[in-house]
């Protein structure tokens, strides 16, 4: 044990919180070698980030290590004060984090907050430290680094942050290093240049790191062993391998089973007895539609310019069957959130029209279609169930607002009913009703979005990466709970996601966007195993699969 | 030095914008002088026993016998000539009186904020680095006391201890003590005329008039500085980028003064903006105490005898100051802040 660059031995960490102390984490025992890459999977809630944090003597005032030893090349970190401390942050460890552009201080230069780290460990010249922050941007591969090293971060994207945020990390040689979600919320492309050019980084540096994350696809293409975190415990430790073969503990099994993957199925992402439950709806498959019906939703040379000019959406065209589900997929400025919101209605679009059911109504302006007939029969869910939940209505209130001012319901017994029919439909305790927001979790939140989406019985319901911000296995019950409400239902779904398995498994057909334009499109299972364009393939690849084994061989 | 160019522009186009709203000011206050009870021409009358003839004329003069609009376009031209008006009370013009004013008024404003903002950001700083501490408490007490005493107590308090108690002050009037002779007049400020002269005797004894009636307004100003430096200097040592600063081992000192801070006095500046704008305008009473020869007290008194071109000729020149202040502040603003030039 002791020849093992870090060794956790026990650790337990607690946080003061109103409602008193609560244990984050409870009894973690882990050892990294040097040079190794660890993957630190879990759920929200599951103690992994604070497992992180109190390595690097970065939590909270609130957090306190209250048990256990955190041991770094012998040495207990959590024992460390003042200078002895200052010396291991950053020149022996570092950390890389979730949401780089935050990460990053906004009004000033990168190179200077490169600069700042170096000039903490290194008694050089300003001019020295300058030329060697240089030096890291080159290292982490940013384009013309020298003008690069005036600009602030809101200058650059998101991914761009992230790799200037690894330089800072890896300024001082780091002996290990512990990424945090370093590629949540980067698109999928980015993510596997960014986790790339990070593990050729630490191969070539001999630097060991600490991969935490919640994606496990991603865990087991970069790392060779991976510690499953549970409630503060870890409850596994294998090689990806072990873990996706043969998953000893319970929750492993669930979250393996949860991951999306190249060929799971909706039905496959919860376990057999969850499953039963709904069985029967889903037996009653759907008629075809008969022919000569018209479509439900067509979409037509649809175009969208913002003031600068540039068209965010040129020529878009698509059609949409009755209960029928299309993904549209594409990276971060596709144009794939602004063909939703005009869609939606929610956006005026510049040309091209949409016809739904046979009616026009992309002329209408969007702030008057509130007062359309057809707005209940569109309804969207948003990406962001906290944000998109008004903090000062309960559960109910939310629910039951489309339904008074759309379907022209009073408040009164049958409101009730209503309300409560569309509560059990997604699956929410009755119970919660009259929660606020906040006294709920991020799946019941989603739960109270899709409820107040159906309350007025949409034809069609547009999805904004409804489930970006949940966890795997919560995203795995609201997936299904999205196919069996279509179901049921009949409710169209344009689904709009950078989660191409997701997309893969909920809808028939996929619609893939770049720069605003349709590069590829048709059935999806087909799109996906032969994808016709380069972009796709791109796209297709960049997904982290586990089943093709860790990929750190051919890295190294 | 794009963003600078940016920010030029964008000031630029924040003063033209504001050109409707002076001229608004400048309408409504002339209204507003006509609807006050009271009539200047009885005041200004030679005295208590003035035939109506005699008041007849002044009003004539005056030219008050004119219908409300016609006044109005008079004024309004006269003011595109550059003429504020005469004061009946100095007999003086009201550009002159107003020039000769205003530079005592800026000075002890000036002062006081200077003295504000030395006090206020340390507080905030100190109280934002230990939430709920007694620190924290302390300065909160601080800033209440400060806040709730207003700011013709708290200067007489001053010149209870300072003057008569202890000694330490020269009498309270005025910006200097008559027996003084004064250095020659470049900037209107006269502890820096007193400087530029080379007058050191001069400048001390300046600054010793100063000083309270500045700590007495800066006492009142404090408060709104220090919570907001604290409040924001909590979410700034809250985020994420000092999480990073921290993360890399940088040393105390940079991570609060250079990270923390840096991000932190944003909104400062943009309060301290309008908190001085408030102070110039507001600060009658600190003038009044302290016989302070500034042009709200000039304002004050020509107010209390219906002299209507000082009193119209003041709320201009606030008014002017405001716009000169917020554009100060946005160009400060686009100098502080990178992202502001873009968006």
């Amino acid at each position: 044990m002791s020849q093992s660059l870090l060794s956790i031995e026990d650790l337990h960490v607690s946080f003061s919180t109103r409602r008193g102390m609560v244990e984050a984490v409870r009894g973690v025992t882990l050892a990294v070698e040097a040079g190794e890459m660890l993957g630190l999977v879990g759920e929200s809630g599951s103690g992994k980030s604070v497992t992180g944090f109190a390595t690097t003597r970065l939590l909270d005032t609130a957090g306190r290590v209250t048990a256990g030893k955190i041991l770094f090349r012998g040495q207990d970190v959590t024992k460390l004060r003042g200078d002895d401390l200052r010396q291991l942050q950053g020149a022996a460890m570092s950390m890389i984090f979730q949401n780089p552009r935050a990460a990053l201080n906004p009004i000033r230069a990168i190179g200077l907050q490169i600069a700042d780290a170096i000039l903490t460990h290194k008694r050089i010249s300003k001019d020295a430290a300058r030329a060697e922050a240089l030096d890291l941007l080159r290292a982490v591969q940013i384009r013309d680094p020298e003008q690069r090293m005036n600009a602030y971060p809101h200058e650059l994207s998101g991914g761009m942050c992230q790799r200037v945020m690894i330089a800072i990390a890896i300024s001082c040689n780091p002996a290990l290093l512990i990424a945090d979600e370093p590629t949540t919320g980067l698109d999928v492309t980015t993510q596997k240049v960014v986790m790339d050019l990070l593990a050729d980084i630490a191969a070539a540096r001999g630097m060991a790191t600490i991969l935490i994350t919640h994606d496990l696809g991603l865990a087991a293409r970069y790392c060779r062993r991976i510690a499953v975190m549970e409630h503060g415990r870890i409850v596994e430790e294998a090689s990806p391998k072990t873990l996706f073969g043969a998953p000893r503990h319970a929750y492993t099994k669930r979250l393996v089973a949860a991951s999306p993957t190249a060929t799971s199925r909706i039905e496959d992402l919860v376990t057999a007895e969850e499953w039963e439950r709904h069985a029967a709806v889903v037996s009653n498959a759907r008629p075809p539609a008969a022919h000569g019906t018209p479509p439900l939703l067509e979409v037509r040379k649809l175009a969208k310019r913002f003031d600068q000019g540039s068209a965010a959406v040129a020529d878009f065209s698509m059609t949409m069957a009755g209960g029928e589900s299309v993904g549209l997929v594409g990276e971060s400025g596709s144009g794939k959130s602004t063909t939703s919101r005009m869609i939606c209605r929610l956006i005026d679009p510049s040309e091209g029209d949409i016809v739904f059911e046979g009616q026009s109504i992309g002329h209408v302006a969007s702030r008057d279609f509130h007062r359309s007939r057809f707005r209940k029969d569109i309804q969207m869910v948003f990406q962001d169930p906290n944000e998109s939940l008004n903090p000062r209505f309960t559960a109910f209130d939310c629910i039951a607002h489309p339904l008074m001012r759309l379907a022209g319901l009073r408040a009164g017994k049958e409101l009730w009913q209503r309300v409560e029919e569309c509560a059990e439909r997604v699956g929410l305790p009755l119970d919660l009703l009259p929660r606020f927001p906040h006294q709920l979790s991020g799946g019941q939140k989603a739960r109270v979005g899709i409820a107040r989406a159906i309350a007025c019985r949409p034809r069609l319901l547009v999805l904004d990466e409804p489930t970006a911000a949940l966890d795997v296995s919560v995203q795995a019950v609201v997936l299904q709970l999205l196919d069996r409400l279509r179901r049921e239902n009949d409710i169209a779904l344009l689904f709009v996601s950078h989660d191409l398995n997701v997309v893969r498994m909920l809808c028939d057909r996929t619609i893939v966007l770049r720069n605003g334009g349709i590069v590829e499109q048709g059935e999806s299972r087909a799109l996906f195993d032969n994808p016709k364009t380069d972009y796709t393939r791109k796209l297709v690849e960049a997904i982290p699969h586990f089943e093709s084994g860790p990929a750190m061989a051919t890295a190294l | 030095m794009t963003g600078l160019g940016a920010t030029m522009v964008r000031a630029g186009r924040r003063l033209l914008s504001s050109l409707p709203a002076l001229f608004g000011v400048l309408v409504f206050t002339f209204l507003l002088m006509r609807v006050l009870p009271g009539d200047p021409a009885v005041f200004f009358a030679s005295g208590p026993n003035a035939g109506k003839e005699e008041i007849e004329q002044i009003r004539k003069q005056m030219g008050l016998d004119k219908s409300v609009p016609e006044q109005l376009v008079f004024y309004l031209s006269d003011i595109g000539h550059g003429n504020l008006g005469r004061s009946m009370m100095t007999g003086q013009p009201v550009l002159k009186d107003l020039r000769e004013r205003l530079p005592a008024s800026l000075e002890l404003t000036f002062t006081a904020l200077l003295i504000a903002l030395i006090a206020a950001v340390p507080l905030g700083v100190v109280a934002a680095l230990r939430p709920g501490s007694a620190i924290d408490h302390g300065v909160r007490l601080f800033c209440a006391l400060g806040v709730c005493v207003p700011t013709f107590v708290s200067g007489l308090l001053l010149i209870y201890v300072f003057y008569y108690l202890l000694g330490l002050s020269p009498d309270p009037t005025g910006r200097i003590d008559v027996f003084t002779s004064l250095p020659p007049q470049r900037t209107g400020f006269l502890s820096i005329d007193f400087l530029l002269a080379g007058d050191i005797e001069g400048w001390w004894a300046a600054c010793r008039q100063l000083i309270l009636p500045a700590v007495s307004m800066a006492l009142f100003v404090i408060a709104p500085l220090a919570r907001i430096t604290r409040a924001s200097m909590l979410v700034s040592l809250g985020s994420d980028f000092v999480r990073t600063a921290r993360s890399v081992g940088l040393s105390w000192h940079k991570v609060v003064v250079t990270y923390a801070l840096r991000n932190a006095i944003l909104p400062v500046i943009t309060i301290a903006g309008i908190v001085f704008s408030t102070m110039l305008g507001a600060n009658v009473l600190v003038e009044k105490v302290f016989s302070w020869p500034g042009v709200a007290s000039y304002a004050l008194d020509a107010l209390l005898s219906s002299d209507y071109a000082p009193v119209q000729g003041f709320v201009l020149l606030m008014a002017s100051i405001f716009v000169l202040v917020n554009l100060v502040v946005d160009i400060c603003y686009g100098i502080a802040d990178p992202r502001v030039s873009i968006g």
